[in-house]
């Protein structure tokens, strides 16, 4: 029993996918099933990570082919809290979307692309096969550009061609370097690559595949220089799907990051390391410098996801267990704030009308509710204690001057400050100053504030006794790093090591 | 003959690159396509190219595993053809309603300074 | 189009069908399979809509491409389902002797893959003809 759980997260949206789609002509049944898939969904992810906490990695092969050459689902602590966060995060966008979509929307088909881009999310969190996780993220791409051109607007075109192109580009790098990878091996499996790669002697070929590796998923995942498109394009969907894309789809390439870089290959060499941490450091500086000369409240926010996930990748720039920790602590906060954010964004067009800074005001007078809401992911953001992205920041901050990077910490702090300043400036001119206009504010449905509430108080939980989760990230990172554990649960009995052709 | 497929798929790889630099949506999708094609190629080169070596066992009698080719790579570049079929077809939609709406299939939306 | 093209397009449909399910269940030992007996239906139905209308084709398919889609798409997932219960991993497929042919869960699946592409590839086409047409 326990090893199937492993398959729900992912066979539970495909079901659900296929009803909505093949009920396209029923859009109220659309909503139910929709839900009813989300709802059992999170409910198998919560049992998941149930079954991962004392340690145990799940692992389940598909069709009964085994490992090496069959696909392997994989399960260990880190895997299963992304499972739990996105399944939570997608279920609150459910909620959301009960107040905020429209028919049309509905009707271009929401929510069959909506549990499509669930089905391919859990399946990346959950691949131990690296060719895989190539299937899910295309999976993700397709659903992804469903979802940005759900309007036909032309803005929303537009962006989708800036997210497509780049995105294809990066999935036929990230498909060059697994093709390489298998060439120099001759295996797939991760847990099989993780034995047979300290053995290959070191070659052009596997420093050319780890750079490929590093460049598909910083272009996924939003690292500078190659995070131009997120900008372009994240604030032309309508604001469900950004926030379940702020929250879901640079994670799973920073997730595909670590487990490539801590499981494959070695960030402890001579030049990967000082490159990823000079990725890190711009990705920080050119995410929050480009937020801060916005005054559409969404572009600001595309531009803090960008300077986030440098947070993250400060992380597996340092490398020692606490880095990985405070980087695995770092994403399960930021999912749940960046996407609380974006809810506040759409509740804030909600009442004054727009998403243009300049062009709304008067929200703490008109709705109190609102502005505590808003203060607390934006707070958390900034990293203000006693929210959670306070002890996030310290865990990596403390992590970069124990493993001797000081300037990486300076720079997180540096641009700590600047978020700050981008989030007064929300607050400033959404919620202080009087609306330009002296227009009264339409008032939020409570739908839409069900979620964010719920998000909120999973910041405030997290912030206010952040010790079980650091108990949790430092366990996770641990078995993040410990590459035997993993190849045990694999190979109970024999050992078919990777067969080169 | 490594150095032959090396070279198309060195050949395919720099067309596609130029022509996603380029200013009108056809030539970008175009260019995707030679990308993927060469990278297909390449997966495929990867299972180790010989001549007359068929990836699929003929029969239950005792086989010689020396005179067939991997068949793996090759299952890889199908399902990679497969997707990438699935993705440019959607892209080319997007790329259509953006000529609908815009007028022009240049990729910036509007017609550029010369 | 013309009365030629129209009255052969109907015989060329017919057999573009007949080949496109002689594809399906051929892929099993043999070049074939869901994907190209998908795609060989996709294009009878495409040649009914470059022949008549788009609306004669739309008639002919009688469903949404849509619901095909997810019709297809939740055969190949009830085909993976008995695998849970016999061997406790989806997508381990049954299997059937019947005479020298052989049939099972995968057979599903491919019929599965088989109507997603149908629906997939025609939700596209009907779209680009539609634009043309105007």
């Amino acid at each position: 029993m326990f090893d199937t759980l492993l398959l729900w997260p992912v066979i539970l949206p495909l079901a659900g996918a296929a009803l909505a789609a093949a009920l396209h002509a029923f859009p109220a049944v659309q909503r139910q099933v929709a839900l009813t898939t989300m709802v059992l969904t999170f409910g198998a992810s919560l049992f998941l990570v149930d079954a991962v906490m004392e340690g145990a990695i799940l692992t389940k092969a598909f069709g009964g082919w085994m490992p090496p050459f069959g696909i392997v689902f994989v399960a260990d602590r880190f895997s299963a809290a992304m499972v739990v966060i996105s399944s939570l995060l997608a279920l609150c966008a459910l909620v959301f979307a009960m107040g905020d979509l429209r028919q049309r929307q509905v009707r271009s088909g929401f929510y069959p692309l909506f549990l499509g881009l669930m089905i391919g999310v859990n399946g990346a969190f959950l691949t131990g096969d690296i060719f895989n996780l190539y299937v899910w993220f295309e999976v993700m791409l397709i659903a992804t550009l469903g979802l940005i051109t759900l309007d036909r607007t032309r803005a929303q075109i537009d962006g989708a061609i800036k997210y497509a192109v780049l995105n294809l580009f990066s999935t036929i790098l990230f498909l060059m370097a697994v093709g390489l990878l298998y060439g120099a091996t001759g295996t797939l499996n991760m847990a099989d690559l993780a034995v047979v790669l300290p053995q290959t002697e070191p070659s052009a070929a596997l420093t050319l595949t780890a750079m490929m590796f590093l460049l598909a998923f910083g272009i996924k995942a939003g690292f500078f220089p190659m995070f131009f498109w997120l900008p372009a394009s994240y604030h032309t969907a309508s604001i469900i799907v950004s926030a379940v894309f702020a929250g879901l789809l640079t994670k799973v390439g920073v997730y595909a990051l670590f487990r490539v870089f801590t499981l494959l290959f070695e960030v402890d060499n001579g030049t990967l390391k000082p490159l990823i941490a000079v990725i890190a450091a711009g990705t920080m500086l050119f995410g929050v410098f480009g937020a801060a000369i916005q005054w559409d409240v969404r572009r600001i926010l595309s531009f803090h996801i960008i300077s986030q996930i440098g947070y993250i990748m400060l992380g597996l720039a340092v490398a020692t267990p606490l880095a990985l920790a405070g980087a695995v602590f770092y994403i399960i906060h930021h999912i749940v704030v960046k996407a609380n954010l974006f809810f506040v964004a759409g509740a804030i067009h909600r009442a004054t009308g727009s998403f243009d800074l300049r062009k709304s005001g008067g929200l703490m007078k008109a709705s109190p509710l609102l502005a505590v809401l808003f203060a607390i992911p934006a707070l958390s953001l900034a990293g203000i204690p006693p929210l959670s992205g306070f002890w996030a920041k310290f865990m990596v901050v403390d992590a970069s001057f124990q493993g001797e990077a000081a300037w990486l910490a300076a720079v997180a702090l540096f641009v700590g400050l600047l978020t700050i300043f981008s989030m007064s400036k929300i607050w400033i001119e959404a919620f202080w100053k009087e609306h330009p206009r002296a227009v009264r504010a339409r008032p939020v449905p409570a739908v839409m504030l069900v979620p964010i509430a719920a998000l909120g108080i999973i910041t405030l939980a997290i912030g206010f006794n952040p010790e079980p989760l650091v108990a949790f990230s430092n366990l996770a990172a641990e078995s993040m790093g410990d590459r035997t554990q993993l190849i045990g649960a694999f190979y109970g009995g024999e050992h078919t090591a990777g067969v080169t052709p | 003959m490594e150095f032959v497929i090396a070279f198309a798929i060195g050949v395919l790889g720099a067309s596609g690159v130029w022509l996603i630099l380029r200013p009108r949506t056809y030539q970008v999708v175009m260019g995707l396509a030679l990308l993927s094609y060469g990278v297909n190629l390449f997966i495929f080169g990867m299972g180790r190219l010989r001549v007359n070596a068929p990836p699929v066992l003929p029969g239950e009698d005792a086989i010689d595993p020396a005179a067939f080719t991997d068949p793996l790579p090759q299952a890889l570049v199908l399902t990679a053809i497969v997707i990438s079929f699935a993705t440019t077809a959607l892209f080319l939609v997007v790329l259509i309603a953006s000529r609908g709406l815009t007028g022009t299939d240049h990729v910036d939306g509007r017609e550029g300074e010369r | 189009m013309s009365v030629i093209f129209s009255t052969m397009s109907r015989l060329f449909f017919v057999l573009m069908l007949v080949a496109s399910i002689y594809m399906l269940f051929r892929g099993h030992n043999e070049p074939g399979g869901g994907f190209i007996g998908g795609l060989f239906a996709a294009l009878a139905f495409a040649l009914l809509a470059l022949a008549d209308s788009v609306a004669a084709a739309r008639k002919a398919l009688i469903v949404h491409p849509v619901v095909l889609i997810g019709c297809g798409l939740f055969l190949a997932f009830l085909s993976g389902l008995p695998g849970l219960f016999s061997d406790g991993s989806f997508l381990t497929h049954w299997w059937a002797e019947l005479g020298s042919t052989h049939l099972g869960t995968a057979t599903i699946f491919d019929i599965g893959v088989f109507m997603v592409v149908i629906g997939g590839v025609l939700a596209l086409v009907f779209r680009f003809y539609e634009g043309v047409e105007q």
